[in-house]
Formats: structure tokens, C-alpha cells, sequence
């Protein structure tokens, strides 16, 4: 697996295949999610970011809207990486994911495929298209966390 | 014909400059365009030599800056056919369209008037219309545009009657580059009482504008849209409309004399409109920028645009994969997608080759339920752009696919 994840044939795979078939494509009805909606005027992606939190638990993560690849297939795999984690284990993965992006260190085992996007910052003006799911998810679990605090 | 190699050498910017490591063609010219060391010149000319305030001094300086200044007005002037005291600085084109809804539009407007307008039209085009409707009562509506995405002299003239009191259109629109019939539409408008507020962000930089034959009521562009510096920009207007007009800023420079008790006695136009210190460098430069491009000559720009056009448009509309929304217009703007690859992706392709276009829905997004897709590439000529650039583009272009647009990230 990690000398897969060095083959940019096998990384520009992943991207692809999360892009054309995005996993948790779906919006929920259930009045347990949670929801922000990201978009910004500098750029065209506009998505909408759902997440089931329940006891310190993302239970489950859905997203939809209009959005390049980038941000596509990276809300995509952070919809997957993050379902089942409790918050203090999605935001260790969260932490690193920004360090790859911004270049620093960080430990590719626990990014599984997200490491995909390690050289996005090659393109600097796309940094915010491979984050704006990631951004998301950190506030709806913010949200989350201030609601239980003031319980 | 126009010496684009020669040309070339005027402009810094053009000069072995590189962007991901590759030789920079840039081709976003409709949304800002390169600057001639001539109009560099202007502008460190007043800050190195002639560093005072305008209208304001008593000494030999500021004469001087005064002369200037004024001279640049002139320049506009005779650039638009237009009389100098209808010519208004502004910040730019957004602050004149929005001068003209502020100070004209909200006094003349009541419930029931009616503002004509398009769906293809720029955000600052629309916008203050929109406002200014909603606070006066009067109701914004929009011609239907045809197929294409044009706007026909006949469909304009079935949306006319007694009511329309403001027809506000580019006259080059930015999205798909569509020159509207203005002539035409002026003298309809006219016949029914209502004025003509021109949008002329994007043609006024690139063909013959003579607003005395167009006979618009009000026109606007911004300088560095064409070779000019950015913060300065115009309004014309004729006379008689913006002396019974408001300003939109009261203040030092717009005001003959006030008193105490709140009688304020303004300046004639235009400089009732003009309150507050002025980019002065900025007007200097748009003179500049004007006469360099007389020196070149409208007509030979046009021209030559149109040419290039045609040359990249062709051999586009050969390419399987992409789709060209605007394979007719009438500028230099090509708006197109790769296939199967959302614009902002295509659009990085192109950045990772060296090449300037934008991807979005350039601030006019109504237009895009027209066409289908909620995203394009813009790729927008200007004079200077050569058949080896568009040689370069179009090879980049026929390489596009959703494959090579993610290997840019690896
Ligand atoms: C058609 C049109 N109108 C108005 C504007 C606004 O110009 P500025 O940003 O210089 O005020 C633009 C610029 O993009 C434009 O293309």
C-alpha cells in the first residue's frame, strides 16, 4: 500500500475514481445532521457538507453540490476517512492533512488515500478546493462541540 | 497591418516573464491588461516630478499638475467624441455605472417605471440597477437574449413602451463577447423617452467608440482594461443629464461654496461629481494609455483581434474535446470547456503550461442557466497576443483531457 501511494499513476487513479463516483453523494433528510454550506465568490465550488454527530462520534458524513475535481474527490475521501472516528481522532487526521497540504511533515499512514492531494500546492490557487470539505467537517465539529458544552 | 513584434517591446510585462516555470502567455485580457512602459512612465512622472495636489495650490506646481490633469480629460474626450465636461473621473467603471443609478437613476425612477436590462449583463452593470429598483418602487426587467445568447434589436424593441424609463446593456458583453446593435437600441430607446446607460468595460478598449454617432445617454469604462493604470475609469454622460443628476460623494473639490446654515452651491459638472483628492497618477497614466493606443490605431486593433479570433476560434471548433459556447462573437473572448473536465480544472491545465485564463462564471451568473453549465474557461485576446501564443494555446488546448489535467498534481 504505501509504495502504491507513491505511484502518481495509482494517486491520479483515486482522485478520478472519487470524482466520477463520489461516496456519500447523497443529502440526508434526518434531522440528526448537521450542515454547512461552503462557497466562496474567488472560486466556483459551492458544496453542501452534512455530518451525524453523536457522543463525541462522526457517525456518518454526506455531501453534494457543484464542484471541481479537487474538491470533489477530496470531500469524498474525507467522507470516508472520518466516518466512525470519534472528534479528538478526526481532528489528529485533520491536523495532518493541513500539513501535507502545506507541505510540513505529516504521517501518511493515517491519511490512507486523502495522501493523494500531497502536491496540490503545486497549484497554489487549488489549495482551497482540496480543503473546503475538510474545512467544513472542523466546523460542523466545532458546532458540535459548543452544543454539547452548553448542555 | 499592426507590428505585433514591435508592439510587444513596449510592454514590460511581456518581456521573458514565466509563470509554472514556463514562458507566461497571457490571454486574460478582459479582465485586466498590460501596461506600456509609456503609461509606466506616466505615472512615476507625476510622483517623481510633479508630486502636488490638483486644483488646490497657488503655486507654479500645481499649475502645472492642474494642466495636466485637465489635458487628460481632454484626451478622453476626443478619444469618445464627447465634450470634456462630460467626461467624469471615476475609480472605474463600476463606480461610474454606479454613479449613474445612484445620481440619475434614483431621482428620475418611481413606482411603476420600468429599467430594461439583460441576462448577460456584468454584476456592476446590474447590481446597482437592481438596488435602485428595489428602493424606488420601479421594476427591473430582462429582454429575452436569442439562442446564442445575443440581444437583437427586434427583441429589445417588444420589451419597449411607455414605462422604460433606463435601458442599461454592455455594449460588449464580457461572458460571450456579443456586440449589441447600440446604435439601433439608442434610437428606439430614445423614441419612447427612456435613456441608454452603455456598459462599455468591454468595448471601448477594443474598437472605434463614438458616443456622439451611438447617441448613448451615459457610457462607462474602466482605464486598465485598456493598457491603463487600474483605479481610474470614466463617465460620460451628456451634459444636460449630468448637470440635473446627483453626485454620489459631497465634499472638498465638488462644492463651489457652502455655509454653515446647509446651503450647498455645487461646481458645474463634471467636477461636482469628482469630491476628495484624485488618483491624479492614475488619470495621468489613462492619457497615456489612450495615446498609445491612437498611435496604434483602433481600427488596426480591431482588426487585428478579430483575425486572431478567428484563427484560434477555427481551429478550437475542430478539437472533440472541447465546446466552444461562443464560436461567433464579435471580440476577442473565446469562453469554452474541456469535455468532461469541470472549467477550474481545465483552467489550472492551462496555468501549469504558462497560459493566463479564467474559469468561472465572470460576475454574470444569470447567463449561465442560458448555457447549460454552471462553469467556463474564459480566454480573452488583446493586440499584443501573437499566432505563435495562440499556436502555443491551441497545442495545450488539443492535449486537455481529464487525465492531464490532474497530472499537474503529481
Ligand atoms: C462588461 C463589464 N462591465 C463592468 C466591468 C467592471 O469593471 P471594473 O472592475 O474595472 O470596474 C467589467 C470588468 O470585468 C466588465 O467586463
Amino acid at each position: 500500500m504505501s509504495d502504491m501511494l507513491h505511484d502518481p499513476m495509482v494517486l491520479r487513479q483515486i482522485i478520478m475514481d472519487h470524482y466520477e463516483y463520489p461516496r456519500n453523494h447523497e443529502l440526508s433528510k434526518d434531522a440528526g445532521y448537521c450542515q454547512k454550506h461552503m462557497a466562496s465568490d474567488s472560486c466556483i465550488d459551492d458544496i453542501y457538507v452534512q455530518a451525524k454527530i453523536a457522543n463525541g462520534v462522526i457517525d456518518d458524513i454526506r455531501f453534494d453540490g457543484v464542484a471541481c475535481t479537487i474538491s470533489t474527490a477530496s470531500t469524498s475521501i474525507m467522507s470516508e476517512l472520518l466516518q466512525g472516528k470519534s472528534i479528538a481522532e478526526a481532528r489528529q487526521i485533520l491536523e495532518q492533512y493541513y500539513a501535507m497540504i502545506d507541505g510540513k511533515n505529516y504521517d501518511a499512514q493515517m491519511l490512507e488515500e486523502a495522501v493523494a492531494f500531497h502536491n496540490v500546492g503545486r497549484q497554489a490557487n487549488r489549495i482551497k478546493c482540496a480543503t473546503i470539505g475538510w474545512k467544513a467537517i472542523e466546523e460542523l465539529m466545532d458546532e458540535s462541540e459548543k452544543a454539547h458544552e452548553q448542555e | 497591418m499592426l507590428d505585433v513584434h514591435k508592439i510587444r517591446k513596449d510592454f514590460p510585462m511581456l518581456e521573458g516573464h514565466r509563470m509554472q516555470g514556463m514562458p507566461l502567455i497571457y490571454l486574460d485580457n478582459a479582465a485586466t491588461t498590460f501596461k506600456p512602459q509609456s503609461v509606466i512612465d506616466a505615472v512615476t512622472h507625476y510622483y517623481t516630478d510633479i508630486s502636488v495636489n490638483a486644483h488646490r495650490g497657488d503655486y507654479e506646481l500645481s499649475y502645472q499638475v492642474d494642466t495636466e490633469y485637465e489635458s487628460a480629460r481632454e484626451t478622453v474626450a476626443r478619444f469618445l467624441h464627447a465634450d470634456k465636461r462630460e467626461i467624469v473621473f471615476t475609480s472605474g467603471a463600476s463606480e461610474a455605472l454606479n454613479l449613474v443609478a445612484y445620481g440619475f437613476g434614483r431621482k428620475l425612477l418611481k413606482p411603476g417605471d420600468v429599467v430594461l436590462s439583460s441576462e448577460a449583463e456584468h454584476a456592476s452593470s446590474i447590481l446597482p440597477w437592481m438596488k435602485t429598483c428595489e428602493e424606488t418602487g420601479a421594476e427591473l426587467t430582462y429582454i429575452p437574449l436569442d439562442e446564442e445568447g445575443r440581444l437583437t434589436a427586434d427583441n429589445f424593441e417588444r420589451c419597449m413602451d411607455h414605462h422604460v424609463k433606463i435601458v442599461a446593456l454592455a455594449q460588449v458583453t464580457n461572458v460571450l463577447g456579443y456586440e449589441m446593435p447600440v446604435k439601433e437600441i439608442c434610437e428606439i430607446a430614445h423614441r419612447y423617452g427612456a435613456k441608454v446607460i452603455v456598459d462599455g468595460a468591454q468595448s471601448v478598449p477594443h474598437m472605434p467608440v463614438d458616443v456622439l454617432e451611438m447617441d448613448c445617454d451615459f457610457l462607462a469604462f474602466s482605464a486598465h482594461k485598456l493598457c491603463g493604470p487600474t483605479g481610474i475609469g470614466v463617465l460620460y454622460g451628456k451634459y444636460e443629464y449630468l448637470d440635473w443628476m446627483d453626485p454620489f460623494l459631497l465634499g472638498g473639490g465638488s462644492n463651489a461654496r457652502f455655509d454653515m446654515c446647509g446651503n450647498i452651491m455645487l461646481k458645474q459638472p463634471p467636477y461636482k461629481f469628482e469630491s476628495g483628492t484624485p488618483a491624479i497618477e492614475a488619470v495621468l497614466g489613462m492619457k497615456a494609455a489612450i495615446q498609445y493606443i491612437d498611435s496604434i490605431g483602433m481600427e488596426e486593433i480591431h482588426a487585428y483581434e478579430r483575425e486572431l479570433h478567428r484563427y484560434v476560434v477555427e481551429r478550437m471548433m475542430k478539437m472533440d474535446n472541447l465546446v466552444v459556447y461562443n464560436p461567433y462573437s464579435d471580440s476577442g473572448i473565446i469562453t469554452f470547456n474541456v469535455k468532461d473536465v469541470f472549467a477550474q480544472d481545465g483552467a489550472s491545465f492551462f496555468n501549469a503550461n504558462g497560459i493566463a485564463v479564467r474559469s468561472g462564471q465572470h460576475c454574470a451568473k444569470l447567463l449561465m442557466d442560458k448555457l447549460g453549465t454552471s462553469a467556463t474557461i474564459r480566454a480573452s485576446l488583446y493586440f499584443y497576443n501573437t499566432k505563435e501564443e495562440a499556436d502555443i494555446f491551441l497545442d495545450v488546448c488539443s492535449k486537455a483531457t481529464l487525465e492531464n489535467c490532474l497530472d499537474i498534481f503529481f
